[in-house]
């Protein structure tokens, strides 16, 4: 595979050398910095990927605006995924190829961004995934080039089950959506669940995208949990819940999901989401302690409209603007001198302190969990409030040996 | 797997409030196919419009009661309008093609929705009189699902009253069996077609104005159930009223009861239903031979 010289590979050499051997350049004739985006724009979480985009916009407008490196500007190209791998690959194919983006960063499925990831460690190009997922930290799916800005399922099931089994009870039921999420999810609870004596009595496993969930619940009404617990995303996350409320569920059971979405709750309303408990990696109010979360929402509002990041978001932006902030770090765009700049790189650009763990590349940071609230105080957008915070910490994580790095 | 015979009823009344909502939908597409053989994949598109249309009455101040009556008047004017300039032309041609017509119809039905009203669903309240679950006997459940049974078995008999007890229903009915000897007798069969594709776009908007507090609004939200209406009109025979109903509810007994046993098989099983029909009866139960 090497020894063939693809396109690609002699546009990198050339690049390469161009810039080495002539810093002089004008910078206006430069190329733009190109940071290809695949993210599904259309299918189930459009909502969520339109969110990414316009945090994506921010930090490219902040980098732009700070003069860039040295005059040359960056690029953000967006290209619809539809939540679908084998399209994934193709679009992040035509970007490296092409397009000739010099970075990727988006995904925003575990099975996408793994079908992403796929193709950057062949062509060695730089990726920052920023959705959940456990397996892209393992040596099997890994590279140098692979980097994880998004929590993983491991960190945020982790966090909400040290939150929920002490305060609500052991006697869980899971509701799974049945694909790699779903999955990964459940073996984060389970997991964690196992010191803090949690008890399954059910998991019930239902296929992505379902509508109806309403055949589900006699069971789980009938199972008198002390926890239902919604492990799916998005669209199914928002019905799931409105279902298990329209069924009394909550008369005996809290609800709790791994992650609590902003979109999911907006799209659901406050009383069908009233109570229920999840976790996020990000939730725009953390601007009340936070500086740097401050700082982005305003430039946020400002950019777009006075409406608040989501979480998915977020990410969105904190995924761009780290390869930025590397670039800038490396005063280049070559790829390894990136990758050398991220690892390095300590970092508070919207929520707390964030750093890329040595071994797998997985930001290291906090997670939230969240509880919903029926009536908002501060605007509509004030549907959560942060209940705890599980800081930045390696020992929530699996162990790089674990994961198979030597 | 030793489930009380109490969680099995519930089970199963659960499936037939999801039923319900499959007749709406079901008995729309087959009285269009079963008079103008129109195969219409943007019933579901039209469920969505019904769903949208409620969002924005009840979000202007219309009781959710008053809504329910005007949504269907105005997706079925809709309804007319695509019948009576898209649909019409193609009168006469072979069945794929109304077929592509009202597939790539249901697309940018879907993306002027995307473009109006956001990616993003939008929530619906059900009616604080519908809210809640009450005991029945056997276990807590929901009241807008039995409201639903209601209304299905009140759209039902309406439709069998119309259909089998007027003078139009008669015309509809003649309409189906032989529409040329219909002409000859000197009815007006486009008319009758353009009010039959009205009343059934009309019927699908009620369906998604229904739904739509179970699942919030969303532009996809027809894609799903036009599968599955299709599984039921196919089940029941294409063009058949008493088959979409029978079907419908065994459908949504299937989905429900398989949910409780085997939960990860609750999709598949009634494509397998659908098959299994078909073998024994591949005109559906209740359908034409032919």
């Amino acid at each position: 595979m090497t020894t063939l010289i693809t396109p690609t590979r002699r546009l990198l050499l050339g690049g390469t050398a161009a810039t080495l051997a002539a810093p002089a350049y004008v910078s206006g004739q430069e190329n733009p910095i190109r940071i290809g985006f695949p993210v599904p724009l259309t299918g189930p979480f459009g909502a969520e990927a339109q969110d990414q985009v316009r945090a994506a916009e921010v930090a490219i407008a902040e980098f732009n605006g700070a003069g860039g490196l040295g005059g040359r500007r960056a690029e953000l190209l967006v290209r619809d995924d539809r939540l679908n791998p084998g399209e994934a690959a193709t679009r992040t194919l035509e970007l490296i190829e092409r397009d000739r983006a010099d970075f990727i960063v988006g995904g925003l499925s575990a099975a996408v961004q793994l079908a992403i990831n796929n193709v950057t460690r062949q062509r060695r190009v730089l990726f920052n995934s920023i959705s959940q997922s456990d397996t892209i930290n393992e040596a099997s799916d890994w590279s140098r080039y692979t980097f994880h800005e998004a929590l993983n399922p491991h960190m945020t099931a982790g966090a909400v089950a040290r939150y929920a089994v002490p305060k609500y009870g052991k006697r869980w039921v899971f509701l799974i959506a049945d694909y790699a999420y779903g999955n990964e999810m459940l073996r984060g609870f389970q997991r964690a669940g196992r010191e803090l004596g949690l008890e399954t009595l059910a998991d019930i496993r239902h296929p992505f995208g379902a509508t109806d969930y309403s055949t589900f619940m006699p069971r789980i009404a009938a199972a008198r949990p002390d926890v239902l617990c919604l492990v799916n995303f998005g669209r199914d996350q928002q019905i799931a819940v409105r279902q298990a409320t329209d069924f009394g569920i909550k008369r005996n059971t809290r609800i709790v999901a791994p992650v609590l979405l902003y979109t999911a709750r907006l799209a659901g309303g406050g009383p069908a989401f009233e109570g229920v408990v999840g976790g996020t990696s990000y939730y725009w109010r953390l601007e009340e302690t936070t500086p740097s979360a401050k700082a982005f929402n305003d430039r946020f509002r400002a950019q777009h409209g006075n409406r608040v990041p989501s979480d998915y978001g977020a990410l969105g932006y904190g995924g761009v603007r780290t390869v930025l902030e590397s670039v800038k770090a490396a005063g280049s765009v070559e790829t390894d001198r990136v990758v050398e700049a991220m690892r390095a790189l300590r970092y508070d650009f919207y929520k707390g302190p964030q750093y890329y763990r040595g071994c797998d590349h997985q930001s290291v940071q906090s997670v939230l969990v969240l509880e919903s609230k029926a009536n908002t105080v501060r605007g509509e957008a004030d549907v959560f409030d942060i209940v705890a915070t599980e800081g930045p910490d390696e020992r929530y994580l699996r162990s790089c040996a674990e994961l198979g790095h030597g | 797997m030793g489930f009380p015979l109490e969680l099995i009823a519930l089970q199963a009344v659960a499936g037939i409030a999801l039923g319900a909502v499959y007749v709406l939908l079901a008995l729309g597409l087959s009285l269009i196919f079963g008079m103008l053989t129109v195969v219409n994949f943007a019933h579901g598109a039209f469920f969505m419009l019904g769903a949208y249309v409620g969002v924005f009455l009840l979000a202007g101040g219309m009781p959710f009661w008053l809504a329910m009556v005007v949504v269907p008047l105005i997706v079925g004017t809709m309804g007319l309008v695509v019948e009576r300039f898209l649909i019409r032309p193609l009168y006469g041609r072979p069945i794929d093609d109304p077929l592509l017509l009202t597939f790539g119809l249901a697309y940018v039905v879907v993306e002027l929705v995307r473009i109006v009203a956001g990616k993003q669903g939008i929530p619906v309240e059900m009616p604080d009189a519908l809210q809640g679950a009450v005991d029945i006997g056997i276990g807590f459940f929901p009241i807008y699902r039995l409201f639903l049974i209601g209304v299905a078995v009140a759209v039902v008999a309406g439709l069998w009253l119309l259909l089998e007890r007027t003078r139009y229903g008669l015309i509809i009915r003649a309409g189906a069996q032989d529409p040329l000897i219909l002409r000859v007798l000197g009815v007006q069969v486009a008319r009758v077609w353009l009010l039959v594709f009205g009343l059934g776009t009309g019927l699908a908007a009620m369906a998604g104005f229904l739904a739509a507090p179970l699942q919030g609004a969303a532009p996809e939200m027809g894609i799903p159930v036009l599968a599955e209406a299709f599984v039921v009109t196919v089940i029941g025979g294409m063009g058949s009223l008493l088959g979409a109903v029978v079907a419908a509810m065994l459908v949504g007994v299937t989905i429900s009861l398989t949910g409780l046993f085997a939960p990860d098989m609750a999709k598949l099983s009634i494509f397998a239903l659908m098959a299994l029909v078909l073998m024994v009866r591949p005109q559906g139960l209740f359908g034409r031979a032919g």
